[in-house]
């Protein structure tokens, strides 16, 4: 088994809606400087070894993320620490 | 470091110097002859910002090129009485009537199909914030949405990606900017397999005197660019049609080629969108604006070239002024993004400050971009260099027209021989098992996992919404008013293939007959007019058709088209989709207290009266589509004077208390009508048809100018003497039944006896079968 | 009334305020100064879009902070729907409202149950009216801790209940909330915060009952003196 994270973030050039609303209210809450919110979406997976890195891939591209307005990062994560 | 940093602009000056230069019009989708008219209005080739400009305003998509020279039929078919409540019509951005009481509506139906195939959530948001904006742009508050969606079959694997998407993209941005969705159409055929209809439309409500328009005048009046920043959104999306990418940025720096790989997807904003109508009304509100205009498709070359055209004819914008959300955006760019959620607005050098400060109160990013002038020229400057420097008219309005090819398809004839006759009818005793099938079929069964997924209740104005004839919304509930609008839209593509002239006209007729359902007088009338590619003569012909068809229609009904939208090369491959002019018609309701409501059950033992004729006419029946998957033959008989007879009856009826429960007859005939009115108002009926009938033709048969009305017994002699009077064919064809203690029932005598249960499962099961239910539990 | 960028329904509570006999103030999520109202209604729509979690951003409105200090001092106060949810982001009710178990908006007319009469808010109604309401929202599933709901239920705070309808195969629980909760109330019964809106429903012609008017005529009798059950 292994631990994989995979976010999804709308593409730069897209609008992120999300982010414009909490930025906004970043900058009347007191928090002046903070240029840019970009709103995602991260999901842990659980997979066993028979899953490629292609098949992360795949499943990031067709499924998790929409691939017409959203881009995605795969990542393999440190397997969790032993129980002690 | 510094070249990457430099943005090279193709200035009006290198291009007078570099005329030879080679461009790519072609993939801009420009043909030789229209770039070189172009070349001759400008005496020099255009500069790549100028190229954008013309290339997307001259695109079929905001030049009507192939379709004006048939639209211009419209206005030569509108009387001046006809005329005589139009504030505005055809060419502005929607048609206006004076509804009075001081008050006037604006409505308007757009597609937004293609895009809505691409990201079906996306495409239809933003199809929904397009059409809200034309609203918006003369002078109204939105007060209602209703949106007209065609898909392919509803079992086909794309269906489950694009329903969905789009029905959750409707609601997702009309529920958020609080309109109430009051009604529309959802239909299934496999002719929209590759090419969904996703047509949105809005009514808008406003004081007459107060008509906004969109032109520039006063020289020195500022140009104010104010809501969302401009970014790379759906560029060369409206162009999208007729070429794939947009390159008409070369020289525009790093990063040009990736971009030109950009999809043209735009993601709508409704909050934007909402805080944008608010404070667009503030600033109505406080006289603080000349002339606006919305940006859709085109976005800023079509917002100042248009607001330039039609007032004093000059104006200067600099693009540097404009707030970006993308770096070094070139030129090309900036004009052509489409990003949604941005009004363009004309305002007087004094009152510039009062127009920033409410923008600023609403938190919506404002900037003076430029200033209107009287040199007769749209100059624009970039970097300090002029980039665009052209007369506005040519870019707006004097795009190329063209007559194209027309030509009746040969296959029509035999289409037209291909009628029903030859079907095999059900025998009597299968007429019931055929009522729950038909009413649970995709196109005839309940809407509800649609429309609840829509907010019909915000603003708390709503009279009727689906499932009723038309929607109705209250105009103003203040001072004891009960004015109140009526909309309904339809379009059965069906009759509109076997005969486009008569197709167009009976959905015409049925938008009409919805109208006067709900006890609402029809006063104007708007159309979508989706189809094929105009380059096939067989195309052209439909649309020709279909426009002549509404025209003469409303020429004999006396109600105006004031506005419309085309859409074309709505096609998969080299399959055209069925021709689907969807008809709009607006109501008048002076009294919204007296609407008439389509469920039954006001009071047992009331009277049902069928009014209009039945013949028998099942070709392009929802009959012959769902038991034999057939289309032949000819639609059933238009007869717009017994519409327009039949409406002043429901009328009549409805302002003395005759009518209870009303429903029109379309497709599926008097057995949906009838199973729909009993399950609306959770009521059983007793009907016996009329002796000499034959059964299934009776149930079956859609001919035209019909509805079902519910009459109480004591206003039973009283109608039918008015009927009689005034000609009006009507036959009593059964009894509201409450029911007994075994429940409630739809009795058909000797056809069938149909539980309210089981026609309730049919009707209901269906959608939520297929794309999962919509509530939990 | 408060009205925020994004809210939708103020007209409507506006209108329900007059039919209950009250004069309705408006109030900008912008000021601090909530002008000396007798009660406040945080209306429904989709304040700042929504976009980061239902009322996140509105409960942190410079308004809202004289509202959780008139609520201390024991103004009455109504969230319907995006009111509710601002109410729970501010801390003046307990639990959250997350996306609907069916994931989508849902919009219909709903039957629910007073479950508390003794509310500021409710005390026009018999115990245990059932009622029809509109009921519409994306984000309306109540959750709560297990030991808040039990607390809820023990002080009779859970003042609304999700129940069915009479026409057959309808559900009752229209979003998977816990314990069908559609309302409840603060411990001095003045702060209530309500998913259904009982704003659309004021007149059979807009709506699909006149019951929704019960909340506002109450809180009218309340604020009048009228002595409360």
């Amino acid at each position: 088994m292994a631990r994989v994270g995979v976010d999804v973030v709308i593409k730069d050039e897209i609008l992120d809606p999300q982010g414009k609303a909490i930025l906004a209210a970043l900058a009347r809450t007191g928090h002046p400087g903070v240029s840019s919110v970009r709103q995602g979406k991260h999901f842990d997976l659980e997979v066993d070894d028979s899953v490629s890195d292609s098949d992360l891939q795949e499943i990031a591209g067709s499924l998790l993320a929409n691939p017409v307005i959203e881009t995605w990062a795969v990542t393999r994560l440190p397997a969790r620490p032993a129980d002690e | 470091m510094t070249a990457y940093l430099h943005v090279m602009v193709d200035s009006v000056e290198n291009a007078a110097a570099t005329t030879d230069l080679e461009q790519p019009y072609l993939a801009l989708g420009l043909k030789p002859e229209e770039y070189l008219s172009i070349r001759g209005i400008l005496g020099r080739r255009p500069t790549e910002a100028e190229l954008a400009m013309y290339s997307v305003m001259w695109s079929e998509h905001c030049s009507y090129k192939s379709s004006k020279v048939h639209l211009a039929y419209f206005g030569s078919t509108t009387t001046p009485k006809m005329r005589s409540k139009m504030l505005a019509g055809i060419g502005e951005n929607a048609g206006v009537v004076d509804i009075g009481d001081g008050w006037a509506v604006t409505f308007k139906v757009e597609s937004h199909n293609h895009p809505s195939y691409v990201e079906p959530y996306q495409g239809a948001a933003t199809g929904v914030g397009g059409i809200v904006r034309d609203i918006l742009a003369m002078g109204a508050r939105p007060v209602a949405v209703l949106d007209q969606l065609r898909f392919g079959p509803v079992d086909a694997a794309d269906s489950l990606r694009i329903v969905p998407g789009v029905v959750a993209g409707v609601g997702g941005y009309g529920n958020s900017l609080g309109l109430p969705n009051i009604g529309g159409e959802v239909v299934f055929d496999s002719s929209y397999a590759g090419n969904p209809l996703v047509n949105a439309g809005c009514i808008g409500v406003l004081r007459a005197a107060d008509m906004y328009t969109a032109h520039a005048s006063g020289t020195g009046n500022k140009v104010v660019l104010y809501g969302s920043r401009t970014g790379l959104d759906g560029i060369g999306g409206v162009s999208v049609l007729a070429s794939d990418t947009f390159s008409g940025d070369g020289s525009a720096g790093a990063g040009s080629n990736s971009r030109r790989k950009l999809p043209s997807v735009q993601v709508g904003d409704p909050f934007a969108e909402k805080v944008l109508i608010e404070c667009t009304l503030e600033v109505f509100a406080a006289g603080l604006v000349v002339g606006i205009q919305d940006l859709g498709g085109a976005g800023l070359s079509c917002a100042t070239s248009e607001l330039a055209a039609a007032g004093d004819g000059g104006m200067r914008i600099d693009l540097d002024a404009v707030p970006l959300r993308a770096d070094r955006m070139s030129a090309a760019e900036i004009l052509s993004s489409e990003s949604q959620e941005r009004m363009c607005a004309v305002v007087t050098p004094d009152k510039v400050a009062a127009f920033l400060a409410v923008c600023r109160k609403w938190e919506v990013e404002a900037d003076v971009i430029g200033e209107v002038t009287n040199t007769g020229r749209l100059v624009v400057t970039h970097h300090g260099e002029v980039v665009v420097d052209v007369p506005p008219r040519t870019v707006a309005h004097d795009g190329p027209v063209y007559r194209r090819p027309i030509e009746r398809p040969a296959t029509q004839d035999a289409l037209q021989a291909n009628s029903s006759d030859s079907l095999v009818r059900p025998a009597p005793a299968e007429l019931g098992e055929l009522i729950l099938r038909m009413v649970a079929s995709p196109n005839l069964c309940s809407r509800a996992w649609v429309t609840d997924q829509y907010d019909r209740y915000v603003r708390g104005n709503t009279v009727l919404a689906q499932p009723a004839d038309a929607g109705i919304v209250r105009v103003d509930d203040s001072g004891g008013f009960h004015l109140g609008l009526a909309m309904s839209t339809d379009c059965n593509a069906r009759y509109t293939m076997l005969d486009p002239y008569a197709g167009a006209q009976l959905a015409l007729a049925e938008a009409y007959r919805n109208v006067a359902t709900t006890g609402a007088v029809p006063v104007a009338v708007t159309d979508c007019l989706n189809f094929g590619s105009p380059e096939d003569p067989a195309v052209m012909w439909q649309l020709s058709e279909a426009i002549h068809g509404i025209a003469d229609g409303c020429a004999v009904l006396g109600i105006p088209v004031t506005g419309g939208n085309v859409s074309l090369y709505n096609q998969t491959g080299a399959c055209a989709i069925l021709p689907t002019p969807v008809v709009g018609v607006l109501g008048v309701i002076d009294d919204v207290r007296r609407r008439t409501i389509p469920g039954i059950g006001h009071d047992d033992g009331e009277t049902l009266i069928l009014l209009g004729e039945t013949r028998d006419e099942l070709d392009g029946s929802e009959w012959a589509n769902l038991v034999h998957g057939h289309l032949g033959g000819l639609p059933p008989r238009v007869d717009l004077a017994a519409e327009a007879l039949l409406g002043e009856i429901l009328l009549a009826g409805s302002r003395d208390g005759m009518i209870s429960a009303a429903h029109d007859l379309s497709e599926g005939g008097l057995a949906q009508a009838v199973v729909e009115m009993c399950l609306i108002g959770e009521t059983g009926a007793r009907v016996v048809l009329p002796p000499d009938a034959d059964p299934f033709v009776a149930l079956f048969s859609e001919s035209a100018a019909r509805v079902l009305v519910a009459v109480p017994r004591t206003e039973e002699l009283r109608f039918g003497e008015m009927c009689a009077m005034r000609r009006q064919p009507w036959v009593r064809i059964g009894v509201v039944d409450s029911g007994n203690p075994e429940g409630k029932f739809l009795e058909i005598q000797d056809v069938a006896r149909l539980s309210l249960t089981d026609l309730r499962h049919a009707w209901e099961g269906t959608l939520p079968g297929i794309f999962g239910v919509a509530t939990f539990g | 009334m408060i009205t925020f960028p994004g809210t939708l329904d103020d007209v409507d509570a506006a209108r329900a305020v007059r039919f209950a006999g009250a004069t309705a103030v408006a109030l900008w999520h912008a000021d601090e100064d909530i002008k000396g109202v007798d009660a406040v209604v945080v209306p429904g729509g989709f304040s700042y879009g929504d976009y980061l979690r239902a009322g996140a951003i509105a409960a942190q409105a410079p308004v809202m902070r004289a509202v959780i200090d008139g609520a201390r001092s024991g103004l009455p106060i109504l969230g319907i729907c995006n009111g509710f949810q601002i109410l729970c982001e501010a801390g003046l009710l307990p639990g959250a409202l997350v996306r609907n178990a069916g994931l989508k908006f849902i919009c219909r007319d709903q039957w629910l149950r007073v479950e508390n009469v003794t509310s500021a808010w409710t005390s026009r109604f018999e115990p245990g009216a059932e009622i029809l309401v509109p009921l519409k929202n994306a984000e309306g599933r109540y959750v709560a801790d297990v030991d808040v709901l039990d607390r809820l239920e023990g002080e009779g705070r859970v003042l609304v209940r999700y129940v069915a309808s009479a026409v057959p195969g309808a559900a009752a629980n229209p979003n998977g909330a816990l314990r069908d909760i559609a309302g409840i109330c603060s411990a001095d019964g003045r702060v209530v915060g309500l998913m259904p809106h009982p704003e659309h429903a004021i007149d059979p012609l807009t709506g699909p009952t006149d019951d929704g008017l019960g909340l506002f005529l109450s809180v009218v009798d309340f604020l009048s003196g009228v002595t409360v059950r």
